[in-house]
């Protein structure tokens, strides 16, 4: 009999052979540019994971979710409509090789942006589409309202991740102690918490606001403010193919850009009449710019009208498992989200 | 003494005959005490039936998860207009491997019908003769269980019969073959044989002939299957007295003749329990396909209760799938020694 952590660590070795050997077979294989095979086919294959309000099936079996908007975004991008894109579940294994290998077009499943993915692998990453990282959720009658405060806290962190490393260096700074209690599943942080066992947990605050939501009483606990670490998820793409990475950057930052400038799915026909020459360059109404690119004029309008801005995809699929924006609110409201300009 | 009284008496020395005994019964009722009541609680008095996620306590069991979501549990991505698709091909599965299973029946109208059952399921998984084809990758839940279960069991047979006779013949170089490809199957784990299907077949075949996802892996996990299978037959063919083939030789039959009349039905007489016993295994193992991202009955389970709408059920997903697996497996398992039994009795007559 197996244990849980023999049959992980059976999976991660043999996930990291099939690595290696796909990066040195990659060397050979001819694929042609990733476009191609995209209009070729009629369809982007998009790698995506299941995180309740980033990428789960609804009852209908039908994907919904903050990354599977932006891959709706992509499909109007390239065909003009949203439902020219097939999404896969791919766990976190063996996502990249997948990508590697051509299997996906591009993941949209929240793959954090790092210097060896860069290089060593060769990924290309689109905008970040959503600032994550490490938090911390607290009891409330803590009376703590930032991790600064915390003080003598029993912290629950999952053994072996660099969630445990990075709270213990997050101490060291602040001065305050605490006392740090390993986690090996992650289903059992819920029941830590619950039972006072801990008067905290930490993990990336992408799980802890999933988390909370499962808690009996979500409403006695918060997320603090603080990041302990970076996490920056953005599309990851296989290189050698410039002009998929620039639909992939222009179309995230279509939503970006719309939402600075107010443009919603309601009222942005309301916007065509706008006055504004990058308003009008954006929208299609002066189709000149559009066709110059070689897209279709209307392709921003579109995805606008269809999935909505930055802020509505982020309203309609996190909003409701308790997402502050933080960090992922535009840089005239002081967070992170910044397009380069449409001209 | 009534039948009743039997039963009793028959209870009382199972329960408390010896002094162990006793002393088990009642560390098991001990532990039952403990576990059935909050059980209890939980699945039936803290419960909710109906209503929406909300209605939920989270002290108690959501059954209304599962009503909401069975759906998904069962069919995963199949459009839901097309979902008769689906429930046919379990239907047709069951009917073939309950054919199977009957001694009756075996014989060459079931060997023609296994291929044709396959080719049936995978058309009407694929939506032929709609306007629409659904690509494998919005097959899901249990017709994908059973469909990969028994393709991979069906087409990894013949594979292992000749690899279990390869591994007996007096041919070195077929000898040699055979021992390395079962002795390779067997020290490769599946997640790594699902690995090479999911991300090296791709790019050792040419340019361009890129084949379908699942259809890479029922191709790798057949290969595999047959080398586990192989082992199993051989077992049953060491089993034969060396006087059957020395009498069938003498008959004037030659090599395929004596396999096919004389060593193989009676081979496969001996192993079926053996190979029952692999079945159940296999298909429990196909819940790894949800590695290379194929959404099997499990991984549907799990992602049900990934939905904001309905989050963090994972209990009662698993129950769910906890009871189909067992319904097949215990299923299997009574046949197996239903067919013991009858075997048995034929081979005193």
């Amino acid at each position: 009999m197996m244990t849980h952590k023999t049959v992980r660590r059976a999976i991660q070795s043999v996930a990291a052979a099939t690595f290696l050997a796909t990066t040195m077979l990659s060397g050979f294989a001819h694929a042609g540019p990733t476009l191609d095979k995209i209009n070729q086919r009629g369809a982007i294959k998009v790698g995506v994971g299941t995180t309740p309000g980033f990428f789960a099936p609804d009852s209908n079996g039908k994907w919904q979710g903050f990354f599977i908007d932006f891959g709706r975004a992509l499909s109007i991008a390239v065909f003009g409509t949203p439902d020219k894109v097939e999404f896969t579940s791919s766990s976190p294994q063996q996502r990249l090789p997948a990508l590697q290998s051509g299997e996906f077009d591009i993941l949209l499943s929240g793959v954090t942006v790092t210097t060896t993915r860069a290089f060593k692998l060769g990924f290309h990453f689109g905008p970040t589409v959503f600032y994550d990282g490490q938090g911390i959720l607290v009891r409330k009658d803590l009376g703590v309202t930032k991790a600064a405060d915390l003080d003598g806290a029993t912290i629950g962190a999952q053994s072996g991740t660099t969630g445990e490393l990075n709270v213990a260096d997050f101490f060291r700074k602040t001065g305050k102690t605490f006392t740090p209690v390993t986690i090996e599943d992650t289903g059992q942080f819920i029941d830590a918490l619950e039972s006072g066992r801990v008067d905290a947990i930490t993990q990336d605050s992408s799980d802890l606001v999933g988390k909370r939501t499962q808690l009996k009483k979500p409403d006695d606990y918060i997320l603090l403010p603080e990041r302990l670490s970076k996490e920056p998820l953005a599309p990851a793409i296989a290189g050698g193919d410039d002009r998929w990475l620039e639909l992939v950057n222009w179309t995230v930052n279509a939503t970006i850009q719309a939402e600075e400038w107010g443009i919603t799915s309601a009222n942005v026909d309301q916007f065509l009449e706008s006055e504004d020459p990058a308003i009008q360059r954006f929208l299609g109404v002066d189709p000149s710019f559009g066709t110059e690119l070689g897209l279709d004029p209307k392709w921003a309008y579109t995805i606008i009208k269809t999935v909505g801005n930055y802020g509505e995809i982020f309203d309609r699929n996190l909003k409701p498992l308790g997402w502050e924006r933080g960090y992922n609110s535009l840089w005239t409201d002081g967070g992170l989200l910044y397009s380069p300009p449409f001209r | 003494m009534t039948a009743a009284t039997r039963t009793l008496a028959t209870l009382r020395t199972g329960l408390f005959g010896t002094r162990t005994n006793t002393l088990v019964t009642a560390a098991t009722l001990l532990l039952l005490s403990q576990i059935l009541p909050p059980l209890f609680r939980w699945a039936v008095l803290d419960a909710t039936f109906t209503g929406n996620a909300e209605a939920c306590t989270r002290a108690g069991a959501c059954w209304s998860f599962v009503a909401a979501k069975l759906r998904f549990i069962l069919f995963a991505f199949y459009p839901p207009d097309l979902q008769w698709r689906p429930v046919l091909v379990i239907l047709l599965l069951a009917a073939i491997l309950t054919a199977s299973a009957v001694p009756r029946f075996w014989g060459r109208p079931l060997l023609f019908a296994w291929p044709l059952t396959i080719l049936a399921c995978w058309l009407l998984m694929q939506g032929a003769f709609t306007s629409t084809p659904i690509p494998s990758n919005q097959w899901g839940g249990l017709p994908v269980t059973l469909f990969v279960w028994a393709v991979c069991f069906a087409a990894a047979t013949p594979i292992a019969v000749l690899l279990a006779l390869a591994r007996r013949s007096t041919l070195g170089g077929l000898r040699t073959f055979s021992v390395l490809y079962i002795e390779l199957m067997r020290g490769t784990p599946m997640v790594g044989i699902l690995y090479v299907a999911m991300l090296i077949l791709p790019m050792a075949l040419p340019d361009g002939l890129s084949f379908d996802k699942m259809l890479r892996a029922i191709v790798m996990v057949t290969l595999f299957w047959a080398a586990y299978i192989a082992e199993v037959i051989r077992a049953g063919l060491q089993a034969l007295p060396a006087g059957q083939t020395e009498a069938a030789t003498a008959l004037g039959l030659g090599f395929w003749r004596t396999q096919q009349l004389i060593v193989l039905p009676q081979a496969f007489r001996i192993v079926i329990p053996g190979l029952v016993n692999l079945a159940i295994g296999f298909l429990l193992a196909t819940s790894l396909l949800a590695v290379i991202g194929i959404f099997d009955l499990l991984n549907a389970a799990r992602a049900s209760a990934a939905d904001p709408q309905w989050l963090g059920f994972y209990n009662e997903a698993y129950i769910v799938v906890a009871v189909v697996y067992f319904a097949i497996c215990f299923g299997a398992s009574r046949y197996s020694r239903w067919l013991e039994r009858r075997l048995a009795a034929g081979r005193r007559l």
